[in-house]
């Protein structure tokens, strides 16, 4: 028996990241309170070297690895490079709040870490098994970092509820796996896409249970309930980074999965995903129109913007990968910006997470003020900001495959959700600042929110030079 | 010998009776349990189809499912006992102040 090549240097992005969370936690076991801060250094760090490392991998041909699970193609590279931004931003939003609220310094960011090496592996699968892996090494320090303020009973709560669910899902999930793993003959996404187009009972409902799932951790309704309470609870960092980097992870595997995959069965599933992003925009949408709590309202945008990125899903080519691609991006930098924002306030101590916490904002600070109604004019999906472009690409794609219903609808939902981010906007305009909320911000939220809304600025005004490296991407694919 | 589909069929039956048991109790850790019968009739599926299509993925996915299942087990026991801690209750009617 000979053993197997092995070519690590195809995972060094991931061993990176996961020695950095190794590191931060030993590290951080050992250093007294008062001196956690090398900390953040270190995961950012780590996270930088990684994203160099992939971009320093870039290869024209997609190379597999550890017996064809593993692959590191133009999409693996501009997945991680994406993951590796959230993550990085995280850090930065993280930074001034972990040390004024007494986290534990050292777990946190090794948490935060392997939920991003949970995500690129994701990004980075070619087998349904690392999938499953890569999903699980993504929610299980989720779970706990939404619980990581264990002793405030609503962070308690949400560290529970998302456990239950999430783990309620992965079983889904995986019985997907198991039923197109009988169906197929083997869980080789390449082996599942020649069976694909047979359309045999088994391995449909395996791709339905697999869609349950994803459905779950991407929040699509119905299978969305858990996510309003559980940004609402955890603390305001972790709301920021898992409602970025589990929707990352978990349309990196839809990609993989639906468009690449299955995309001989294009036909059964696109329906069924049109018919579900449809459901999404319309509650996501409808249901933020209702809340008063910043999180909250972040919550219900994070399930409406999952609807108009599985747009691009259902549209199902090249367009849409590249649009859904360019989404996730933009998504990324729009929600954490607001959620920096607000973790520049602070009211007697705890988060300042009502809307009208805001109020009288742009009189104190304009250039907070500024920001925020940028965030929010990007959210809701207008010109000149990235907002409006990744939502033109992706309508632009379903118009092309076909859908014209899912496009209207996505549009009159665009419409009403203008109303509530603009009414957050509103608010910082008029009124009188109330006097317990206070600036808690510092350096490094700060540089996050530089770096957030430069980015949405510049990908809404000159977005040629990045959505050229996409299209490139997407054209690479078989 | 006991052909391959009546595995797969009681792996569906444990499947649904964990599925049944998330949904009807409400205490935390009967949940947990359910969702653990949930886990292991998936395992019982792998193995029920690598034996009849005698490809060795299937009973290799099984370990990386037990070790899953294991890891879920530390952090939701971890979980649940904080919550106990602190409400002395982990009936999770009364885990409710995130409401909306």
């Amino acid at each position: 028996m000979s053993l197997p090549p092995v070519d690590l240097r195809l995972i060094l992005p991931e061993m990176i990241v996961a020695a950095g969370a190794v590191l931060v936690m030993l590290w951080g076991a050992f250093l007294p309170p008062g001196r956690q801060r090398v900390l953040r250094w270190v995961s950012a760090f780590a996270i930088i070297l990684a994203l160099g490392v992939v971009l320093a991998l870039q290869s024209g041909e997609p190379a597999f690895s550890f017996g064809a699970m593993h692959l590191r193609d133009a999409l693996t590279q501009t997945l991680q490079v994406i993951v590796l931004i959230v993550a990085l931003l995280a850090v930065l939003l993280s930074g001034e709040y972990v040390e004024r609220t007494h986290l534990e310094t050292g777990e946190y960011y090794a948490l935060l870490l392997s939920s991003a090496l949970g995500a690129m592996l994701m990004a980075a699968s070619a087998d349904l098994l690392l999938l499953f892996l890569g999903l699980e090494t993504l929610s299980i320090p989720l779970y706990v970092l939404a619980a990581i303020a264990r002793r405030d009973l609503r962070s308690q709560e949400a560290g529970m509820k998302y456990f239950l669910l999430g783990a309620f899902s992965t079983t889904f999930f995986l019985y997907g796996v198991a039923l197109i793993f009988g169906s197929a003959g083997s869980t080789n996404l390449a082996r599942v896409a020649s069976q694909a187009g047979a359309g045999s009972p088994l391995m449909l409902a395996g791709i339905g249970l697999l869609t349950i799932g994803l459905g779950f951790k991407a929040t699509i309704v119905p299978f969305h309930s858990w996510a309003p309470d559980v940004y609402e609870g955890a603390p305001l960092p972790v709301t920021a980074y898992m409602s970025v980097i589990a929707k990352v992870g978990a349309f990196a595997a839809i990609i993989r999965v639906f468009v690449i995959a299955l995309s001989a069965g294009a036909v059964q599933w696109g329906a069924a995903l049109a018919a579900l992003s449809v459901l999404t925009m319309i509650l996501g949408n409808v249901a933020a129109l209702l809340q008063n709590n910043l999180k909250r309202l972040l919550g219900y945008s994070s399930i409406a913007h999952a609807g108009f990125i599985l747009i691009g899903i259902v549209a199902a080519n090249r367009a849409g990968i590249s649009a859904v691609v360019f989404y996730l991006l933009v998504y990324a930098l729009m929600t954490l910006g607001a959620f920096g924002v607000v973790l520049m306030l602070e009211r007697r101590g705890e988060e300042a997470d009502e809307i009208s916490d805001l109020a009288g904002l742009a009189g104190r600070s304009p250039l907070l003020a500024g920001a925020m109604t940028l965030f929010m004019v990007s959210l809701a999906g207008l010109p000149p900001t990235a907002g409006f472009l990744a939502k033109f690409y992706v309508f632009s794609a379903a118009l092309d495959a076909g859908y014209p219903v899912v496009v209207i609808v996505a549009v009159v939902t665009t419409v009403v959700s203008a109303y509530f981010y603009l009414r957050v906007a509103y608010t910082m305009f008029i009124g009188q600042p109330a006097p317990e909320v206070k600036f808690a911000g510092g350096r490094w939220v700060s540089a996050a929110l530089i770096v957030t809304s430069a980015g949405v600025l510049v990908l809404g005004i000159f977005p040629a030079p990045v959505t050229n490296f996409i299209e490139q991407m997407a054209n690479a694919l078989k | 010998m006991i052909p391959v589909p009546y595995y797969l069929t009681i792996s569906a039956v444990l499947f649904t009776v964990g599925m049944a048991g998330v949904l009807v109790r409400r205490n935390a850790l009967v949940i947990f349990m359910a969702i653990e019968l949930m886990l292991n009739s998936v395992n019982l599926t792998f193995v029920a189809f690598a034996r009849q299509l005698a490809a060795i993925e299937g009973q290799v996915a099984v370990f990386f499912v037990i070790v899953i299942a294991a890891v879920e087990v530390v952090v939701g026991l971890a979980i649940i006992i904080a919550i106990f801690r602190a409400r002395s209750t982990v009936d999770i009617d009364d885990v409710d102040l995130l409401r909306g």
